[in-house]
C-alpha cells in the first residue's frame, strides 16, 4: 500500500504467482519493510491491538453463532446452553462479551492518542474520518450484540435506544416502528439485530483496510509530530515494530485474561441474567460502560429532541476535529496550553461516564450538565481559540534529531537508569 | 539513544498519570456526595435504609476458588426440600449434579434421584403426552407448568433459580466498582441471597425483609432452624441453610467456575512468561540500534 | 570480545526459539477451543440413551425409534424370518456375518436404519428377501439386515444396546 514494492520473488513459482497477483509484494511493502517513524511510543501499539481484537471478536462471534438461537423464547436459554453444555462455550462467550469491552478500551486509548498527538491533521484527515466511521460502526455493532442474549438490559436497552429515533419530528414514530418491525421490540427486532450484528463487523473490517491504506499513504504520525524526512528517521516495520506491537499485545492479553477468567461478569449488568420481560422495566437502565458518557449527555438536556441531537452531536464532533483544531503544531507535547485543556477533557469524559451510570437525580443532573457544557465548549470554542493564541514550544528539526541528538552527559540520575537498562 | 526513547514513553506515562489524578480529583470534588445523594433519594437498589449486603467468606472466591462439594450437596438438599416447591431451576439437568466441579454426586445417585421424578414426555404412538420416570439427561422438572399457573397458585411468579446468583449481583457503587476488579469480587449474588434469607428479622411480619428493596417481599420467610435435615453433622440452623443454598445457587449459575479459574491460572502463567520472552526479544532487536545511533552521531 | 561474539549467537538463538515456541503454543491453545466447540456438546452426549418398550411390538412388526438423531429399527422377527436368515450360506454374502452375531435374542433384530451406501432410510418388509429395500439406489437387505443386492457395501450397522428386562431394551 505504499507505492512500488521492493519484494523480489525467490522461486519460479513465486515469480509466476507475483506477476499475476502481487499480493505478497503488497504485504512485504506494507508490513515488512514499511518505514515507520523510529520514535513511536507504546501508545502507538493500540492499532495492532485493535486489529487483533477485531479478528478475535469475529472468530469467537462466528463460533458462538453455531450455538445461538435468535428467537425470543429461545435466545436466553441458548446462551445458557452455550455456557453449560457446549465445549469451551463459557470461554468463547466470556471472551466475546469481555472482548467487546477490551475492543472499546483499546479504541478509546487509540482515539485519545490520536487526539493528543494531533494525528488527524493534514495530510491525515481522511485517515481520521475513516477512524470515526469505524467507531460509529463499532457502537452500532456493540449495541446490537448486547441485545442478543435477550436479558432484561438487552430488551430495555434496545427499547430506549431505538426510541431515540422517535424524537425526530414528524417521521420519528414511523422510523421507530420500522426499526422494530412491529409495535415494540420483539422477535422481528431480535432477528434483524442478529443479522446486522453479524454483518457489521465485516463492514468494519472493510473500513479498517481502507484505514490502513490511508495510514500507509502518509505513514503514521509520531510523538514529536514532525514528518519523516530521511531514512535515518525511520525503522523497518519488521522486526522492530512487529516485536514491539507483539510485546504490547501480549501485555494487553494479560489484562484481557484477567477479566475473562477471574471477573467475567464485572463489566456486565446483573439484570441481563434475567430473561427479557416486556411488561416490567428494571429500576435502573444503564447501557454498557462504553456508551455511558454519551448517555450522560443525552440525559443532561431537558428536551427529548435536544438530548438526542446533543448525544449524536457529541460523537459527530470527532469528525470535525481536523478543522476545529487550527494549530500548525501536531503533537500535544509541544503545546503547553492545549495539553492542559486536553487532560481536563479526558477527565470530563471519564466523569461523564460515571454520571451516566448513576440514577439521574439530585446533583448528578447538575454535574452532568456542567460537564456536558465543557465537552461542547472544548470542541467548539477552546480548541479553535488555542490554535490561534497558543505559543508552541520549539520543535526538533527531525525525528532523528529528537531521538538522537539531545544526548545528555551521563549525569547521576540518568546514569542510574541507563545502567539499569544495560 | 534508548534512554531518550524511554524518556518519551516516560513523559507519555506522566500524562496518563496526570489524567488519572484529574479523574480522581473530579470524583473527590463531587462524585462521593452525589453517590450518597443517590442512596438517600432512593431509586434503583438504593432504597431507603437499604445497604449493600455484607461480604461472606466463600470457598469459591479468588483465583484458586473451588466449590465445597459437601456444601453444594447440602445446598441441593435445601433446594429440593424447600425452594423447589415454588422455584424452578430449568437450566440444571440431573446429570449436572455429577459433573466435575459440581456437587459431586455419583452417576448411580443421580440416576436414582432422577427416577424419583415424574417427567412429561411424548407424544406416544397414541398421540398422547405421558409421564415417565426421570433420566439423568432430563432437566429438573419445574413445580409449575407455566408462569400463569405459578401466579394463580402463589400470587406472584417466583423467579427461576438457574442464574439467580448472577442476576442478584448488586453493584456496590463507587469506589468498590473499581477496587472489586482488583480483588476479584464476583460474589455479590450469593452475598445478596444469604443476606435476603437471613434478613427476615421482624417476627410479626413474615414478608418484611431487611435487604429487599422496599422491605416488602412477596416470598414469606422460607427457612427456619431445623427445617432441613442434614446427615453430615452440619448445624441445622438458618444461617447455615442460607449459606449452603447460596453456594448451591452460585454453582447452578456458574457451573464452570472451577474449570474457568484453573485454565485461567495456566493462561496467566503462560502469558507472563511469553510477555517476558517478548520483552527480551524486543530489547535485543532494538539494542542493535544503539551502535547505529552512536555512529550516526559521533 | 572474541568469546562474547561466540557466546552471543547461541543465547540469542535460544531466546528467539523459546519465544517462537511460546507463540506456537499460544496459537495452538487458542485454536483448540475453537475446534472442540464443534464436537457434540454435553446435552447431546447425555441424551445418547433411548429406551424402548418391547411389549407393544407385535410379531412381524418393525418399530422405528430415534437414537442420536438417527432412525433405529427394532424388528420383532417371526420364526420364518429367523429361519430364512439362518439358512443363507456365508458364501452368498457380500459382508459375511452370521445371524447369531446380528441379534442378541433371535426374535429381536435391532439395527441402525441408515443405508450403508449413502445414508438414506431403507423401507421395511420390502425387496426380494422381505428384509429392507433402499429406495434411493436400490440396495436390498435380508431379514438379518445384511446387504444382498445393490450398491451398498456393508450390512446395516448394529447400535450398542442391552436388554434391561424381557420387555425393555436400552439403545446406546
Amino acid at each position: 500500500m505504499s507505492g512500488h514494492s521492493t519484494y523480489i520473488p525467490k522461486s519460479d513459482l513465486a515469480r509466476w504467482f507475483e506477476s499475476r497477483l502481487p499480493i505478497i509484494g503488497l504485504i512485504h511493502s506494507s508490513f515488512i519493510v514499511f518505514p515507520n517513524p523510529r520514535n513511536l511510543n507504546y501508545w502507538w501499539t493500540f492499532g495492532g491491538i485493535l486489529a487483533f481484537m477485531l479478528m478475535s471478536q469475529i472468530v469467537t462471534g462466528v463460533v458462538l453463532v453455531m450455538h445461538y438461537t435468535p428467537e425470543t423464547t429461545l435466545a436466553f436459554d441458548s446462551v445458557e446452553h452455550i455456557m453449560r453444555d457446549v465445549n469451551y462455550g463459557w470461554l468463547l462467550r466470556y471472551a466475546h462479551a469481555n472482548g467487546a469491552s477490551m475492543f472499546f478500551i483499546a479504541v478509546y486509548i487509540h482515539m485519545f492518542r490520536g487526539f493528543y498527538y494531533g494525528s488527524y491533521k493534514a495530510p491525515r484527515e481522511v485517515l481520521w474520518l475513516l477512524g470515526v466511521v469505524i467507531y460509529l460502526l463499532m457502537m452500532a455493532t456493540g449495541f446490537m450484540g448486547y441485545v442478543l442474549p435477550w436479558g432484561q438490559m438487552s430488551f430495555w436497552g434496545a427499547t430506549v435506544i431505538t426510541s431515540l429515533f422517535s424524537a425526530i419530528p414528524v417521521v420519528g414514530n414511523s422510523i421507530t416502528t420500522w426499526l422494530w418491525g412491529g409495535y415494540s421490540v420483539d422477535n422481528a427486532t431480535l432477528n434483524r439485530f442478529f443479522s446486522l450484528h453479524y454483518l457489521l463487523p465485516f463492514m468494519i473490517l472493510g473500513v479498517v483496510i481502507l484505514h490502513i491504506w490511508a495510514l500507509h499513504v502518509a505513514g503514521p504520525g509520531n510523538p514529536v509530530g514532525v514528518e519523516k524526512k530521511s531514512p535515518k528517521d525511520t525503522l523497518a516495520f519488521h522486526p522492530y515494530f512487529t516485536v514491539k506491537d507483539g510485546f504490547a499485545l501480549v501485555c494487553f492479553l494479560i489484562f484481557y485474561a484477567w477479566f475473562v477468567f477471574y471477573i467475567p461478569n464485572f463489566l456486565g449488568d446483573a439484570d441481563n441474567y434475567i430473561e427479557a420481560n416486556p411488561l416490567q422495566t428494571p429500576v435502573h437502565i444503564v447501557p454498557e460502560w462504553y456508551y455511558l458518557p454519551f448517555y450522560a449527555i443525552l440525559r443532561s438536556i431537558p428536551s427529548k429532541l435536544g438530548g438526542v441531537i446533543a448525544m449524536f452531536g457529541a460523537i459527530v464532533l470527532f469528525a470535525f476535529l481536523p478543522w476545529l483544531d487550527r494549530s500548525p503544531v501536531r503533537s500535544g507535547n509541544y503545546r503547553p496550553v492545549f495539553k492542559i485543556f486536553f487532560w481536563i477533557f479526558v477527565a470530563v469524559t471519564l466523569a461523564l461516564g460515571y454520571i451516566g451510570s448513576q440514577p439521574p437525580e439530585g446533583n448528578m443532573v447538575l454535574y452532568g450538565q456542567l460537564l456536558t457544557a465543557y465537552y461542547f465548549i472544548f470542541f467548539l470554542v477552546i480548541l479553535p481559540l488555542i490554535g490561534l493564541f497558543e505559543t508552541p514550544l520549539p520543535l526538533p528539526a527531525s525525528i532523528a534529531e529528537s531521538v538522537l541528538s539531545p544526548v545528555k552527559p551521563p549525569a547521576a540520575p540518568a546514569a542510574a537508569t541507563s545502567s539499569a537498562e544495560h | 539513544m534508548r534512554r531518550i526513547l524511554k524518556d518519551e514513553t516516560m513523559s507519555a506515562r506522566l500524562h496518563a498519570g496526570l489524567g488519572a489524578i484529574a479523574f480522581a480529583a473530579a470524583f473527590l470534588a463531587f462524585g462521593t456526595p452525589g453517590f450518597s445523594q443517590g442512596e438517600n433519594t432512593g431509586s434503583s437498589e438504593a432504597v431507603e435504609g437499604h445497604h449493600a449486603p455484607e461480604r461472606q467468606s466463600w470457598s469459591f472466591y479468588g483465583p484458586f476458588g473451588k466449590y465445597d462439594q459437601a456444601q453444594l450437596q447440602r445446598g441441593f438438599k435445601v433446594y429440593k426440600d424447600v425452594c423447589s416447591n415454588c422455584h424452578s431451576i430449568n437450566d440444571i439437568a440431573f446429570r449436572n449434579l455429577a459433573d466435575p466441579g459440581g456437587p459431586g454426586f455419583s452417576e448411580a445417585q443421580v440416576k436414582a434421584l432422577a427416577e424419583t421424578y415424574k417427567v412429561k414426555d411424548g407424544p406416544n404412538d397414541a398421540g398422547e403426552m405421558y409421564e415417565r420416570p426421570g433420566r439423568p439427561s432430563d432437566h429438573i422438572p419445574p413445580p409449575f407448568p407455566n408462569k400463569q399457573a405459578a401466579i394463580a397458585a402463589l400470587g406472584a411468579a417466583p423467579p427461576d433459580m438457574s442464574v439467580l446468583a448472577k442476576a442478584r449481583a448488586i453493584s456496590r457503587g463507587f469506589p468498590y466498582f473499581i477496587t472489586d476488579a482488583f480483588v476479584q469480587y464476583q460474589e455479590a449474588g450469593p452475598d445478596y441471597i444469604y443476606a435476603l434469607l437471613t434478613g427476615y428479622t421482624k417476627d410479626d411480619d413474615p414478608n418484611w425483609n431487611a435487604i429487599f428493596p422496599g422491605h416488602h417481599i412477596a416470598m414469606p420467610k422460607p427457612l427456619a432452624d431445623g427445617q432441613v435435615e442434614y446427615t453430615d453433622g452440619t448445624p441445622q440452623t438458618l444461617p447455615q441453610y442460607a449459606k449452603d443454598i447460596s453456594a448451591f445457587l452460585m454453582w447452578a449459575a456458574e457451573p464452570k467456575l472451577e474449570e474457568r479459574k484453573e485454565i485461567g491460572f495456566r493462561v496467566f502463567i503462560f502469558l507472563i512468561v511469553f510477555a517476558t520472552l517478548l520483552y527480551f526479544v524486543k530489547k535485543r532487536i532494538w539494542a542493535g540500534l544503539h551502535d547505529e545511533a552512536a555512529h550516526a552521531h559521533p | 570480545m572474541a568469546t562474547e561474539t561466540m557466546v552471543e549467537p547461541t543465547r540469542r538463538d535460544f531466546l528467539f526459539i523459546a519465544t517462537g515456541a511460546a507463540g506456537a503454543i499460544a496459537v495452538g491453545s487458542i485454536v483448540w477451543p475453537l475446534i472442540d466447540q464443534m464436537n457434540p456438546d454435553a446435552s447431546t452426549l447425555a441424551a445418547a440413551n433411548t429406551e424402548v418398550d418391547l411389549a407393544n411390538i407385535a410379531e412381524g412388526q418393525i418399530v422405528t425409534v430415534k437414537w442420536r438423531g438417527k432412525p433405529v429399527f427394532v424388528r420383532h422377527r417371526t420364526q420364518k424370518e429367523i429361519d430364512a436368515a439362518r439358512a443363507v450360506p456365508m458364501s452368498e454374502l457380500r459382508d459375511p456375518a452370521t445371524d447369531e452375531s446380528r441379534a442378541q435374542k433371535p426374535e429381536w433384530l435391532i439395527v441402525i436404519g441408515i443405508c450403508t451406501h449413502l445414508g438414506c432410510v431403507p423401507l421395511g418388509h420390502q425387496g426380494q428377501y422381505d428384509g429392507w429395500f433402499c429406495p434411493c439406489h436400490g440396495s436390498v437387505y435380508d431379514t438379518a439386515a445384511r446387504i444382498r443386492q445393490g450398491p451398498a457395501p456393508y450390512n446395516l450397522y448394529l447400535p450398542p444396546y442391552k436388554f434391561l428386562s424381557d420387555s425393555k431394551v436400552s439403545i446406546g
